[in-house]
């Protein structure tokens, strides 16, 4: 099965090391996978507060492109996976699914507009977290088989964030989600229990009301930091713009020194199966992990 | 510890002064008659507000909320108010568009209410109807955010902030400058983005649509 890959608009501008990150773990794990061709933007949080019609027509096309694309390579297999690794695309695009399938009139409204551009939808594509993919599919065991750099002594606080587990209980539990720990821990770190795993970041509020942003954030970063975490690891590039990039601000705000690396999970999975620190992305990053240079010398 | 910067930022707590509001004896109550009747089913209609009637009024989901304290109207009151029908009261509220939807009331709400997607439901009533305030940067994010999309099909992080803040409040692209100076040098900010190949199928797709929704489905 080859999955489908959606990368949506922030993975290519300010998330760009969570993209760099992704397909280099994928091509090491030997995952299939290919970029949806002409993909447009799912909409996210804005567009549904505009028009809600046109919102899910927006991600349908989408769908509708991922399950023409994969009737084109006809490789006999009727799934159709979508990877969608920003928390909110992937939030839309379930929510979009749903929706048509719940209710009748409007599925057949924009089933209609889609026809107006050529897409036929049958609602086929199923969407899929990558650490849905590497938990469920891939299985932590045969990630253990690749893992060439085990991450001795390093601890590390998951922030699943809210839009990838919440509303829907997919693939983890919404009070207490574990699959990025179990992750964590089989790639040799040690994980870390703290309860702000599911705590909200602010989304766009960090741009727009700035002191709420300011305060979620420096709320999550600071019990990590009282927690003893070396770093936080992420799974959407809206929560790792946040807690990284206002770190300073937050720092100035409060008279305290927050210094915490804010990784992809999927860098940190990269730098347990050998890949280089450059192929990951993680010289874009504005805070250091001191200690990956000390890492590559032990092996 | 100390949050210096809440007192000299603009959100910050006021105290309401008692001897003001006194000053002028007026009508605080709305009438049963002024109240709106048709906005309770208007909401209730709209994609996953159905269950808007089964509200206990238990407050979960303004305890679970990481934002309630920026709220006028705590996330309970807004349902309550909404099915009594208090329409201006509910779309003038900041409620709606502190709203972060991180769907934390949808998942506690014992009585399976879908409280964010009802938020998004008054959302595009109070955009539709102009009920929101005005330079105010959540509800133009949104606006911003739609036009962009339906010019490039896709959208540009670093343009959208730039547009938002020009027409907004200049000062804001100063406050931010250093960091965009700094995602820039990483490789992770572009301000000229392509967009989609096909632009004229979004257009022609959104267009579709909405000549639907004027016309009842069958």
């Amino acid at each position: 099965m080859k999955y489908i890959y959606y990368p949506g608009c922030s993975l290519k501008s300010t998330g760009r090391p969570y993209e760099e990150s992704l397909l280099a773990v994928f091509k090491e794990l030997q995952i299939p996978m290919e970029e949806l061709h002409d993909w447009n933007c799912c909409g996210a949080t804005s567009y549904m507060s505009v028009d809600e019609l046109k919102a899910f027509g927006l991600a349908a096309r989408n769908l509708a492109l991922a399950e023409s694309q994969n009737g084109i390579n006809g490789n006999g297999d009727p799934d159709v996976h979508i990877v969608a690794p920003c928390s909110a695309c992937y939030l839309v695009l379930i929510k979009t699914e749903r929706y048509l399938k719940e209710y009748k009139n409007e599925r057949k409204a924009v089933i209609k507009g889609l026809k107006t551009i050529g897409l036929d939808y049958n609602g086929k594509a199923v969407i899929r977290h990558p650490v849905d993919v590497l938990f469920n599919d891939i299985g932590l065991e045969s990630i253990a088989k690749h893992i060439k750099k085990p991450l001795k002594g390093i601890k590390v606080a998951s922030y699943y964030g809210c839009q990838m587990i919440r509303p829907f209980e997919l693939f983890d539990p919404v009070h207490y989600p574990v699959t990025l720990d179990l992750l964590v821990d089989k790639l040799g770190a040690t994980p870390l229990d703290w309860p702000l795993k599911t705590r909200c970041c602010g989304g766009s509020l960090t741009g727009t009301l700035h002191e709420a942003g300011m305060r979620l954030n420096y709320r999550l970063l600071s019990e990590a930091k009282k927690r003893g975490a070396d770093m936080i690891i992420t799974t959407c590039p809206l929560c790792q713009f946040n807690l990284e990039c206002y770190q300073d601000r937050i720092s100035s705000y409060t008279g305290k020194k927050i210094e915490m690396p804010i990784l992809y999970f999927t860098q940190l999975v990269g730098l347990a199966l050998g890949i280089p620190e450059k192929k990951l992305g993680i010289h874009r990053s504005f805070i250091r992990f001191p200690n990956f240079q000390a890492l590559e010398m032990e092996v | 510890m100390t949050f210096s910067f809440l007192r000299t930022r603009k959100w910050k707590y006021q105290k309401p002064s008692r001897i003001e509001q006194d000053k002028t004896v007026r009508r605080r109550i709305k009438y049963e008659s002024e109240l709106d009747i048709g906005f309770r089913e208007k909401i209730a209609k709209m994609a996953w507000g159905e269950r808007l009637d089964s509200c206990m009024q238990c407050g979960t989901c303004s305890a679970t909320c990481p934002v309630s304290h920026y709220m006028d109207y705590t996330p309970r009151r807004i349902i309550d108010m909404v099915r009594q029908g208090f329409k201006e009261e509910v779309l003038n509220s900041f409620t709606l568009w502190v709203c972060a939807s991180c769907y934390s009331c949808t998942v506690e709400c014992p009585r399976g209410i879908k409280i964010t997607d009802v938020m998004y439901a008054l959302k595009r009533e109070a955009i539709k109807q102009g009920f929101h305030p005005k330079r105010f940067l959540i509800p133009m994010l949104a606006s911003k955010f739609y036009k962009q999309v339906l010019r490039h099909g896709r959208q540009n992080e670093g343009r959208l902030i730039l547009s938002l803040y020009l027409s907004a409040n200049p000062l804001l692209l100063l406050r931010n400058s250093k960091l965009a100076f700094r995602l820039w040098r990483r490789g992770r900010m572009k301000l000229f983005e392509k967009g989609i190949r096909n632009k004229a199928s979004i257009r022609k797709l959104l267009s579709s649509i909405e000549r639907r929704e004027e016309e009842p489905v069958q």
